[in-house]
């Protein structure tokens, strides 16, 4: 057992690899030096061979394992060829990106070995010949260290955490592994990915977001945002938990599972910081940040940071650049 | 249709967090509790599935210490029909904080197993420590399909279901399968009930049967400490009245952000 396997994602058309598999191949690859040992990396298909090329052209070894059953994403499917895979390549840590995918079924894998995954990792360090995985508890609030003192290790790092990295050596060998997977044993029938309507708002070009929080409390309190971005010409955006309650439209979110945004300015009213936003948000130019806590995550990241109460903070906020502008 | 819910009890948003003397643990004497919001979700979701069906038996199950009780209470009081406490120790190895995500949803598989239910439902993830893997792993343990970030369900035959499912980037997927299956619930699927003041008056008639936790299994990760993160951004905290820090904030935007 040794080595680091990284497994790469395709997207949904098959077509093209998972921007997140290029940062957890980087961090295999980081990782494995610093270990001193070897990186490889597989892809899972139908028809792996273009994209198993791809990967390989980075300097890894790359595993092509190919099934018909590999056409469409199923749990099922994906833990029974891992499962073979990693019987045959004996790695000694099995890195993911933390998608979608990867949580729907790398911890059921980790089960079938008898182990855990060590999830949603921000930070990897070699200490001692060993690796240090961090991870975040309570919302960012704390940050938790693990080691993993023996047998398989299975990893999934987060979005944004390690940059990709396309500095390749020599091009890695491409091996061809066919896992036997049994059709009756695939219990879950997927369907083609659809979208709800045609988004209408794209917040990836906002200069100037407003975005608001769960600290904003009642429905009727969005109106303070609503002055605050209508007086600065921007979009107002808002954490997932105000789209969850319908207060704004969903295709209003940033984060994860919203849309990932890039201003000049991002103010984040209300917004406690949570990973899932951060991860959304972080390519802001400036980040200003209003929040009654003076422990929230946002804090680490904001450029400008006032504690206090937005009730107050925001209608003075609105009147002096209101008064800026006319002046 | 008899769906179990699977909830965890976890810190107030709102609760000063430290560390505790070990510095590898949260200090939880001076935390207030409250449901999982994922699972509060999940719960919904089980809910609003025996309402369109018209008849069913929704069943709750925590883990933890006598807290959590006031949790299970909760999800009665919300219409839940009756609860599985399963007890484990408030501190010390055995207790839920100590055990590592394969002996947690290990707890709450064999807990499962003696009802035998059509369908398991919990959150994606847990507020706290964020894993999202009790549900995954149930289902592996449990050896039914499972779904993942889950916003809806229907019912296709006594034998069958259908659920949408949400992808990265605005996109969904629908997923069918056969039941028994469990499903990992995201938030914002529908809008969550109070419990009304008839429903934790029926609360308090209704049963919590209590089990007994098994013995801790050895951990597979060891947790070696745990810290406020640090700042990655030197953040100029800006003091003072509101007019005096919205005017600080007007001269940045001005002078350096550049945006007025």
């Amino acid at each position: 057992m040794s080595g680091v396997l990284v497994v790469m994602e395709t997207l949904a058309s098959g077509a093209a690899l998972h921007r997140m598999s290029l940062e957890a191949l980087a961090a295999g690859r980081k990782l494995a030096a610093d270990l001193g040992s070897t990186c490889s990396a597989a892809v899972f298909s139908n028809a792996p061979a273009p994209l198993a090329a791809t990967v390989a052209a980075k300097g890894v070894t790359t595993w092509a394992v190919e099934s018909p059953q590999l056409e469409h994403y199923t749990a099922d499917a994906w833990c029974a060829a891992l499962q073979q895979l990693i019987g045959e390549a004996k790695p000694q840590f099995v890195l993911f990106a933390h998608t979608y995918q990867a949580r729907d079924y790398a911890a059921k894998l980790a089960t079938r070995f008898n182990e855990v995954l060590i999830g949603d990792v921000t930070h990897i360090r070699v200490d001692s010949g060993s690796p240090v995985f961090t991870r975040q508890w309570m919302q960012g609030k704390l940050n938790a260290d693990y080691r993993h003192p023996s047998g398989t290790c299975f990893v999934s790092v987060q979005a944004g955490s390690f940059s990709a990295d396309d500095s390749a050596t020599a091009v890695g060998e491409v091996k061809n592994f066919t896992p036997t997977l049994d059709p009756s044993a695939i219990r879950t029938t997927p369907s083609a990915p659809f979208r709800e309507a045609a988004q209408t708002v794209d917040l990836s070009s906002a200069p100037i977001i407003v975005s608001v929080g769960r600290g904003i409390g009642e429905q009727e309190n969005l109106k303070l945002v609503e002055d605050l971005a209508t007086a600065l010409g921007a979009e107002l955006a808002a954490s997932r938990p105000i789209c969850d309650a319908g207060w704004l439209p969903m295709e209003r979110q940033v984060g994860s599972s919203g849309q990932t945004v890039a201003p000049k300015l991002y103010l984040a009213v209300g917004i406690s910081g949570a990973i899932q936003h951060l991860v959304g948000m972080k390519a802001a130019g400036t980040v200003i940040a209003i929040n009654k806590d003076p422990d929230a995550p946002i804090f680490e990241v904001a450029d400008i940071g006032v504690v206090g109460d937005l009730f107050e903070v925001v209608p003075a906020l609105t009147k002096a650049i209101l008064a800026q502008k006319a002046s | 249709m008899k769906i179990v819910v699977s909830i965890k009890q976890v810190p107030e948003r709102e609760s000063a967090l430290r560390v505790a003397a070990d510095a590898r643990s949260l200090d939880e004497s001076d935390v207030s509790w409250t449901m999982n919001e994922p699972d509060a979700y999940a719960l919904e979701e089980a809910l609003q599935l025996k309402e369109r069906a018209g008849s069913g038996e929704v069943i709750v199950l925590c883990a933890g210490p006598g807290r959590v009780t006031s949790t299970l209470r909760e999800a009665l009081a919300k219409g839940a029909d009756r609860a599985i406490h399963v007890v484990t120790d408030e501190t010390g190895e055995g207790s839920l904080a100590a055990r590592d995500t394969l002996d947690v949803a290990r707890l709450l598989a064999e807990a499962v197993k003696t009802e035998s239910p059509d369908l398991v439902l919990t959150g994606l993830q847990s507020d706290d420590l964020g894993a999202g893997q009790t549900g995954v792993v149930m289902a592996e343990l449990l050896g039914v399909p499972h779904t993942t970030l889950v916003l809806h369900v229907e019912l296709e035959s006594d034998s069958k279901i259908k659920v949408k499912r949400e992808l990265e980037d605005g996109w969904f997927q629908h997923v069918e399968m056969k039941l028994p299956a469990l499903l990992t619930v995201q938030s914002g699927g529908n809008k969550l009930r109070y419990a009304t003041l008839m429903g934790i008056k029926k609360a308090k008639s209704k049963e919590t049967r209590e089990v007994s936790a098994a013995p801790f299994a050895a951990r597979h990760d060891e947790i070696v400490k745990v810290a406020p993160p640090a700042s990655v951004k030197r953040t100029e905290k800006l003091t003072g009245a509101p007019d005096e820090v919205a005017q600080k904030i007007v001269e940045k935007l001005k002078l350096e952000v550049k945006v007025l």
